[in-house]
């Protein structure tokens, strides 16, 4: 077959009729990956839920938390124990990462201390600021927070007066972690007004900064 | 000695044109140790063994598939709009890739990230549409598809090796030794220059001892 020629009637008729193939092909393929996408976005959500509770039996659907001078809202998972209250886990999340917004699930117990967390999003630098997926967890010198109290300790690293160690080299994504781990527990404290030690997050804040 | 071996198979199997498309992608051309194509993928996803493989086969399954559609369509495409119509066909097969990847592998996807749109703009990916899928049949566009993608494969998965363990001290997530004695700046980007440089070179040392 010869080649076609290069007429404007050719060129039109080629290139809409590739891209309406193409538009059809991709516009397919959205349908069939659609709900594979959706399922694998809400098992990571509802596993991080799971993974940094204290046990439980029953999980409450979330709630949207806005705290004073932060521009997205937060979420509240309350997590209970044959109809007792025994802990929750809050979505939350810094935008003072190395490069951009990190997301954590921090979860609690019914005492304000820190149960577990998980990292949901984070594009920090590969081998150094990604390291805050286990480090934080981690027995070894002062860089596990699991345990400590939002209310008592102070989640700040050594550097800045605090009691965690910082992710060697990767001070700025340690300290948006914690930053996220701070209103994390300013969420949940200010949902739980009994707890003590309840910070006013503006205050926090301005320290951070 | 794996490119030694290579040789001799192109030495004995000269006569089989489709073998030789092949390992041309691999060997004789190989886009990243040869023909230096798509540098911004090779140095940004490397830092890690499985990250480059990830990236190497995304991008093999775009080459070889956007090779048959154009080699197919070749002779249907005027001239003058053959670089936007191949860019559609290659936009198109990117964004498959993407949607399936973040749908069934989503922890890869979000290694990847930024850098699976971003095959669209690969230079491989247009380089061999242009240069050879519009004028070879289907099957050599096919087998050149598959060479120069698995070539690419190789060349990330080796430069992501690399950096892994001299970086951490790990390859594929499996500890070789403590991460304690790793050289941070293999794993960041000055590492990916260095460490690109060393294969280039120990590649050219190895093909120019046989050829």
């Amino acid at each position: 077959m010869a080649k076609l020629e290069s007429t404007f009637k050719n060129m039109v008729l080629v290139l809409s009729l590739i891209t309406l193939v193409a538009a059809v092909a991709l516009g397919s393929v959205y349908n069939l990956t659609k709900e594979p996408i959706e399922a694998s976005k809400r098992a990571k959500q509802e596993n991080a839920i799971k993974e940094v509770l204290p046990q439980h039996d029953k999980i409450e659907d979330g709630e949207l938390v806005n705290l004073n001078g932060m521009t997205d809202p937060f979420t509240i998972y309350k997590a209970y124990l044959n109809e007792e209250f025994v802990g929750a886990a809050v979505q939350t999340y810094s935008k003072n990462g190395f490069s951009g917004e990190i997301k954590v699930m921090v979860g609690f117990d019914s005492k304000g201390n820190i149960v577990n967390y998980s990292i949901l999003e984070q594009k920090e630098t590969p081998g150094l600021g990604t390291k805050m997926v286990d480090w934080f967890k981690t027995d070894k010198g002062k860089q596990n927070i699991c345990g400590l109290n939002g209310g008592t300790n102070t989640l700040k690293v050594t550097k800045n007066g605090g009691e965690i160690d910082a992710i060697t080299a990767a001070t700025i994504s340690s300290n948006a972690f914690l930053e996220s781990v701070r209103m994390a527990y300013s969420v949940y404290s200010e949902n739980y007004d009994g707890l003590s030690g309840a910070t006013d997050v503006n205050n926090e804040l301005s320290q951070t900064n | 000695m794996l490119i030694m071996n290579y040789h001799k198979q192109i030495n004995i199997m000269a006569g089989n044109s489709n073998l030789k498309v092949f390992l041309n992608g691999i060997i004789k051309e190989n886009p990243i140790f040869v023909l230096l194509l798509g540098m911004c993928p090779t140095l940004g996803t490397t830092s890690s063994a499985i990250n480059g493989l990830g990236m190497g086969l995304a991008t093999t399954f775009v080459l070889f598939s956007s090779n048959v559609v154009i080699s197919l369509l070749k002779n249907l495409i005027p001239d003058k709009v053959r670089i936007p119509a191949f860019i559609v066909v290659i936009a198109a097969f990117v964004t498959v890739v993407e949607m399936v990847m973040q749908a069934y592998t989503p922890a890869l996807y979000e290694s990847l990230g930024l850098f699976i749109p971003l095959i669209v703009v690969n230079c491989i990916v247009l380089g061999r549409a242009e240069a050879f899928a519009a004028k070879n049949s289907v099957g050599k566009s096919f087998f050149d598809g598959l060479g120069m993608g698995l070539g690419f494969t190789m060349a990330l998965t080796l430069l992501g090796v690399t950096r892994e363990l001299l970086g951490t001290g790990a390859v594929f997530s499996l500890k070789i030794f403590s991460e304690n004695y790793g050289m941070l700046i293999f794993v960041l980007a000055p590492g990916a220059f260095i460490a690109l440089a060393y294969l280039i070179a120990i590649f050219n040392k190895l093909k120019g001892a046989k050829g």
